[in-house]
């Protein structure tokens, strides 16, 4: 049986810490990164609540080691930060000893200038330079610029939510299929003022902490951040004694094919992501020790996912949690975010707590994991459910 | 490895391309910075109230991937990949602008929903009933051929069967104006029937759709075998033969087997070298064949490059009016796509007559 793509090295830059250590450390001690808004001016900064990241722009700057004077949007700083650590963790030398492709996957892009410069730009060529960086593909160029990834395949996903767990997917696929022997992949989103007033109008915004899978919850808490795997085919491994992480093991993308935005009530795009990703796994349903599901708070998604979770486990659901109450819900980033949670919880032997739950849904019997909980962990499936229907299951394993 | 073949083709552009029983007859010149698209009645495939609702580049995919279905004769498809570089615009830019005028007030969700860039991958699934794989790729240049190359990918293994590959771009008032500012679009208004000539900077933008079926079953409809393609983020001049050679012979093919080669010149005089660098050395003495003076340039133009490259080998002829040499072509059976977008993000795609 096929161990899976190996994951040889990651990244990560979230309201809960700047690397993986510091997101570990948060993670174990139940420490929020969600907080009022203080970065961006908006009239609704006493009605919402945000997993933002400390740092300013030119902080990000400074960390990622790019001049002054350039056209990143926060999206691409956040994404380069968190794809240089994965590369140092992976100990990558040489891009270009091997055929390394980098797959990233954004949904705000260059937003957070083009709101900010929207009329400016007609008015005056002070900050014209923000222009090329709007489009998704902009910073994914940048980041494969800086790592020095040449004349190679890199592209961009965008299926909102799921962004980057299906950049996780298909750098698996390009490795299985020998397209590449490496491939970073992942993804970054900013926060700004389009989504925080997006998801207002669509008034599943919390005004307080997210309490996903609980029966009073309000909505979500949108966050910000980067995370990047580095994948690497069997015969590199072998052949540079690489260190592995984890496996990629299996993984499904399925559409619900129901609403715009909103899941289906069955949760049937979900369920059948978790089908396929446990097919390609070659793995039963009870061969899943924890799930990191979406769980974004939000009336729907949670009832929608935990009645998937109930049509593919039957009455024996594993462990699960959502993390989002530590980083909000950071959008095309968060399957890369919880990517690199579900492998910590792999390493460690240790299952996250569903933070700030008390009630239970009156829908269903199923309780997430509420406190921190160590348990012999050898495979993790982490759900990540878009707009668009788009419903992506990613399993990882020892 | 199982073939890939093109079925089925739905394309909207700035050319009466919709009817798939036409290969250009009538071609429309402009003269100008910006070229529309000819729009098919969407209400004939669309009911008003939701065609109303959809903004341009939502209906162009969802006709445009109806057609490529109705042209394969194929009722469902196992999975969608779309392809779009600025994703939907037009709703972006509402949201955006009523936001900003507003100071965050009074906004309502429906441009926020339809500003998401698999937008229009959702809507087929939607309209089609179809819970397969839905990806979108939107970087830039190679956004068509990313979903291009994921669809092959799929299809070669076995994975799929019948997969809908699309390109979609929209133009918007505001992003249009800004990139006349940054002299992306030409200065000056252009007539397209010597676009090549210009001798300026920039380009004409324009907008379009094309949505294609490939299958792993030939069949009657089929236009060509899709034998390979291949993105790369950069590119120089200098490496650009020896890289169009080595994607030739990795595929089983050489410099000597390309009959036609489709190149994305747009007539932007700092970025068109590159594809002089080909047509001026190993391919001098090749067919070769433009059309971003019939579709404009955007993100996604190359999709309308793969319409022609498999109607060509599919007619076996080659209209007038996109050839930019004469060249006696006993066969018709190789085609080399070539693109880039502002010298990054370079494609090549290899088909063949099936």
């Amino acid at each position: 049986m096929s161990k899976g793509v190996a994951i040889t090295g990651m990244g990560i830059i979230s309201a809960i810490g700047n690397n993986v250590e510091e997101n570990y450390n948060s993670l174990i001690s139940g420490n929020k990164g969600i907080s009022r808004i203080s970065k961006i001016d908006t009239v609704h900064e006493n009605a919402i609540m945000v997993g933002e990241i400390a740092f300013t722009n030119q902080e990000l700057e400074e960390q990622a080691g790019i001049p002054p004077d350039n056209n990143y949007s926060r999206t691409a700083l956040l994404g380069l930060v968190a794809a240089k650590e994965a590369i140092k963790d992976a100990n990558i030398l040489d891009m270009a000893a091997y055929k390394t492709g980098l797959i990233s996957a954004t949904s705000v892009g260059g937003m957070d200038m083009t709101e900010k410069y929207y009329y400016d730009y007609l008015e005056s060529d002070a900050h014209r330079k923000y222009i090329e960086g709007h489009h998704a593909g902009d910073s994914t160029q940048k980041i494969a610029e800086e790592l020095g990834i040449e004349e190679s395949l890199v592209t961009t996903i965008s299926t909102a939510c799921s962004s980057a767990a299906n950049a996780i997917m298909y750098g698996a696929r390009l490795i299985k299929s020998g397209k590449l022997d490496r491939v970073v992949v992942g993804g970054a989103d900013c926060l700004s003022k389009f989504t925080i007033n997006g998801f207002k109008t669509l008034m599943i915004l919390s005004d307080t902490y997210n309490t996903p899978f609980d029966d009073n919850r309000k909505g979500l808490n949108l966050g910000e951040a980067a995370a990047f795997l580095v994948l690497e085919s069997d015969a590199l491994v072998a052949k540079e004694n690489k260190k592995v992480l984890a496996y990629v093991k299996g993984y499904g993308n399925a559409n619900d094919a129901y609403h715009q935005t909103a899941s289906s009530e069955n949760g049937d795009g979900a369920t059948l992501a978790m089908e396929k990703a446990l097919k390609v796994a070659n793995l039963n349903p009870e061969n899943i020790d924890y799930i990191n599901a979406h769980g974004t708070a939000t009336g729907n998604n949670d009832l929608s996912e935990g009645r998937a979770i109930i049509r593919v486990f039957k009455d024996a659901v594993p462990d699960f949690s959502s993390t989002k109450p530590y980083t909000g819900h950071t959008l095309a980033a968060a399957g890369g975010i919880e990517a690199v949670f579900s492998i910590l919880a792999l390493q460690n032997n240790v299952i996250f707590p569903n933070l700030n739950f008390t009630t239970p849904m009156k829908e269903f019997a199923i309780r997430p994991q509420v406190k921190l909980k160590e348990k012999k962990l050898n495979t993790v499936l982490s759900n990540s459910l878009g707009f668009g229907g788009n419903c992506s299951t990613v399993i990882f394993s020892k | 490895m199982k073939k890939v073949f093109i079925n089925g083709c739905g394309v909207i552009s700035a050319q009466k391309t919709f009817d798939n029983k036409e290969f250009l007859k009538e071609v429309i010149t402009y003269n100008d910075r910006v070229m529309p698209v000819v729009n098919p009645v969407y209400k004939d495939f669309i009911s008003g109230g939701a065609a109303r609702r959809m903004a341009l580049g939502v209906k162009m995919g969802v006709v445009a991937s109806n057609l490529a279905m109705k042209d394969a004769q194929l009722e469902s498809v196992d999975a969608i990949i779309t392809g779009t570089g600025m994703g939907c615009l037009i709703d972006s830019e509402k949201f955006l602008s009523k936001l900003i005028d507003n100071n965050e007030e009074f906004l309502t969700p429906t441009s926020f929903i339809q500003s998401t860039h698999n937008t229009v991958g959702g809507q087929i699934a939607l309209g089609i009933q179809c819970k397969g794989y839905n990806f979108t790729y939107v970087h830039s240049g190679v956004s068509f051929e990313s979903a291009l190359l994921d669809a092959q990918l799929q299809l070669s293994s076995g994975e799929e069967e019948n997969i809908l590959v699309g390109g979609v771009d929209e133009n918007a008032p505001h992003t249009l104006e800004i990139h006349k500012l940054i002299k992306f679009i030409k200065e000056e208004n252009t007539d397209t029937s010597s676009l090549l000539q210009s001798n300026t900077s920039g380009a004409i933008f324009g907008e379009g759709a094309g949505f294609f079926t490939l299958s792993t079953k030939e069949q009657e409809s089929s236009y060509a075998e899709v034998v390979a393609v291949e993105t790369l983020n950069t590119l120089s001049k200098e490496n650009l033969e020896k890289k169009a050679t080595s994607f030739l012979e990795e595929n089983g093919s050489s410099i000597m087997d390309v009959d036609v080669i489709v190149l994305g010149n747009n007539g932007d005089v700092d970025f068109d070298g590159y594809y002089n660098v080909l047509s001026e050395s190993i391919f001098a003495d090749t067919q070769q064949v433009y059309y971003k003076h019939l579709s404009g340039e955007y993100n996604t133009a190359s999709s309308f490059g793969f319409w022609l490259g498999a109607k060509i080998l599919k007619t076996e002829s080659i209209p007038e009016v996109v050839k930019l040499n004469q060249k006696q072509t006993s066969t018709l059976k190789t085609i080399l796509l070539y693109n880039q977008y502002r010298g990054e993000n370079h494609s090549f795609t290899l088909l063949k007559q099936c």
